[in-house]
């Protein structure tokens, strides 16, 4: 199913599977807008793949466009070795796809472990009659359901807020309640969307120690928008860089770090 | 003092997951049922049920129906009356149609019927939200209203326009009509509100209500992490119609025993349920006692103080009575917007450390 043909090995040694997700020649156009110019990219299993470039270049689109919000006016979208026909958002979730909020998006109302098992909702199949009955499967479902958020919530250290209503809960644990909502559907990739923005330097090693074990203990396929620099390129194992809806660049960290375009995109280039 | 959680520890998820995670909540659970169901039926009268009883737990069932869809769901309706009158016309004709069935199911088909009309009415929901659906589920209440007075279908070509009960018995006992005994109908109400309560409490804590509060919360982030809002919004509008169906059902044929639709379930009613969530206490079931509760006995209880103790003339009560409801109701949102849901949980909070805060 997977393409297997092509993998590499990262400078630490993880072994890179085939492409998961496959972006052909992407355009994406609000009315005379073009947000996405013809781009294309692919992401691997089991890598950590970010998208960087300067404001307005179209990166929240792009992961936008792999979340289902937006539809492509061209181009294709392959998931898993076939193509991903237009669906919406709540599908492209059933199929595995992921993500968090630039700005948290989580359920305020409800508790932090309520909010971590909408993860598994994709996962709880009983039906109305059921649920209201409650004993029986209804309730071994919610049981079982629930050690997996367990898990989660011991893996990103939130145990102590379990039960307390997001709401009250301060930015940084709310991007990690955030997170682990996502993780507790098992994505089989998982789109972040600065991670880190708001964040200070502790918490953004706490984010960045969390992403990459997330990635190291379960595999995950990680593809993430980020503007800190240093993070990016000490998480990253391949970067797409974008500016105005193009792709300028896309290689490793190194490689990117050394590529003119990038260079001029960030920094600009003098017009004499 | 008693109110305590400490050493009363969870050792599976079951036990974590329980309606009253502590003791004393439960005990008192099983207490007030016991109350209810075995000492109330045995010193009631007929003003005691009429003027109290059958009122707050009918109101009860439509109030835990809308609860689900506004508290819950987040989709604001005005048409519970409109769903009060199906379930009403429903059970009605069911009645009349076939007489030989019992008229528990003849209740609970009248609500499966509202449900679907519910539903109906709940297609809106997924273009509109906020004030908008508001006004589109206030279309809902006037057209019902406006199709069971002109259609002399549903009230079987009755010259007055009206529908009236027929004699039904469960057991053996009459619980419709002229004849019926105090506790009869209470008891069938009081069944009917507990399934109610823990069929809504089973739905909102388990996958449905985590899929209908997370459209309420925010639902682009719902639709992100796979809840399909077209089903979650219709089955909140189904489940809820179902309540208020029931208790239109009920309001009808065991409460009132003779309905005129646009005087029994006009927007008033509407209102009058919304008040009581709102005052209730939205996304709660006990709130939805709550709020029931304080809008029935607080009439009642103004009426035998004014009139009562105080000997005013009873139309000059009546005024002050609006007036002094409409002012507690205000004072009352200003106070506590969360409802009286909220103060019960802020009372319990101090409660559990009572008498040593620290």
């Amino acid at each position: 199913m997977l393409d297997q043909t092509e993998g590499y090995m990262t400078a630490d040694g993880r072994k890179i599977g085939g492409v998961v997700m496959d972006m052909r020649n992407i355009t994406l156009r609000f009315g005379g807008v073009e947000a996405i110019k013809n781009i294309s990219f692919d992401i691997r299993e089991g890598e950590i793949r970010a998208i960087i470039g300067p404001n307005g270049a179209g990166k929240s689109s792009m992961l936008n466009v792999i979340s289902g919000f937006y539809v492509p006016q061209e181009g294709e979208v392959w998931f898993r070795g076939s193509k991903r026909p237009p669906m919406k958002p709540y599908q492209v979730a059933q199929q595995g796809i992921a993500r968090t909020f630039q700005n948290i998006a989580l359920f305020e109302g409800m508790s932090v472990l309520d909010n971590v098992m909408t993860g598994r909702l994709n996962n709880m199949k009983t039906g109305l009659l059921q649920q209201a009955l409650w004993r029986g499967a209804a309730e071994r479902e919610e049981v079982e359901n629930r050690e997996i958020c367990e898990k989660v919530i011991d893996f990103l250290e939130i145990q102590h807020i379990r039960k307390t209503p997001v709401a009250r809960l301060p930015y940084g644990l709310k991007k990690r309640v955030e997170l682990a909502r996502a993780l507790a559907s098992e994505p089989k990739l998982l789109l972040l969307d600065e991670p880190m923005a708001g964040m200070n330097v502790e918490e953004k090693e706490d984010m960045s120690r969390f992403i990459l074990s997330v990635n190291d203990e379960f595999g995950t396929t990680i593809a993430l928008i980020e503007h800190d620099m240093g993070v990016v390129m000490d998480l990253s194992d391949r970067v797409v860089v974008m500016d105005y809806g193009k792709k300028i660049g896309d290689g490793t960290p190194d490689e990117v770090r050394n590529n003119q375009d990038v260079i001029d995109a960030y920094l600009g280039v003098s017009h004499d | 003092m008693f109110y305590r959680e400490a050493g009363d520890f969870k050792t599976s998820y079951q036990e974590d997951n329980q309606t009253f995670p502590i003791k004393f909540d439960r005990y008192r659970y099983y207490a007030v049922l016991f109350v209810a169901f075995a000492v109330i039926p045995f010193m009631i009268n007929d003003y005691w049920v009429n003027a109290i009883f059958l009122p707050f737990l009918i109101y009860s069932i439509a109030a835990i129906g809308l609860n689900i869809l506004v508290g819950y769901t987040g989709q604001v309706s005005l048409g519970t009356g409109g769903f009060m009158a199906v379930g009403a016309y429903a059970v009605y004709k069911l009645m009349t149609a076939f007489p030989e069935v019992s008229i528990l199911i003849h209740v609970v088909l009248a609500g499966g019927i509202t449900a679907i009309v519910g539903m109906l009415f709940g297609l809106p929901s997924l273009r509109i939200k906020g004030f908008y659906l508001a006004v589109a589920t206030l279309a809902a209440q006037f057209f019902l209203v406006w199709l069971f007075n002109r259609v002399p279908w549903f009230y079987n070509y009755s010259a007055s326009g009206q529908i009236s009960a027929p004699e039904r018995t469960v057991a053996g006992i009459p619980v419709t009509g002229a004849n019926t005994e105090a506790w009869a109908p209470y008891l069938v109400c009081l069944v009917f509100v507990t399934l109610s309560a823990l069929i809504a409490r089973n739905l909102t804590r388990g996958a449905v209500g985590r899929r209908w509060m997370a459209i309420r919360d925010m639902d682009i982030a719902a639709e992100i992490i796979g809840v399909n809002p077209l089903t979650a919004k219709l089955t909140a509008f189904g489940v809820s119609s179902f309540f208020v169906g029931i208790a239109g059902a009920l309001f009808f044929a065991v409460y009132l025993g003779a309905v005129e639709v646009g005087e029994a379930f006009g927007i008033n009613k509407s209102f009058l349920v919304l008040f009581m969530i709102i005052i209730g206490g939205l996304g709660s079931i006990f709130g939805s006692f709550a709020g029931a509760a304080f809008l029935v006995l607080l009439p009642v209880f103004l009426k035998n103080v004014l009139v009562g103790t105080l000997g005013w003339p009873t139309d000059l009560a009546a005024h002050l009575e609006f007036m002094i409801v409409g002012g507690l109701i205000i004072t009352f949102l200003i106070a506590e917007p969360h409802g009286l849901a909220q103060l019960w949980r802020v009372a319990k909070e101090k409660l559990r450390l009572w008498p040593f805060p620290y």
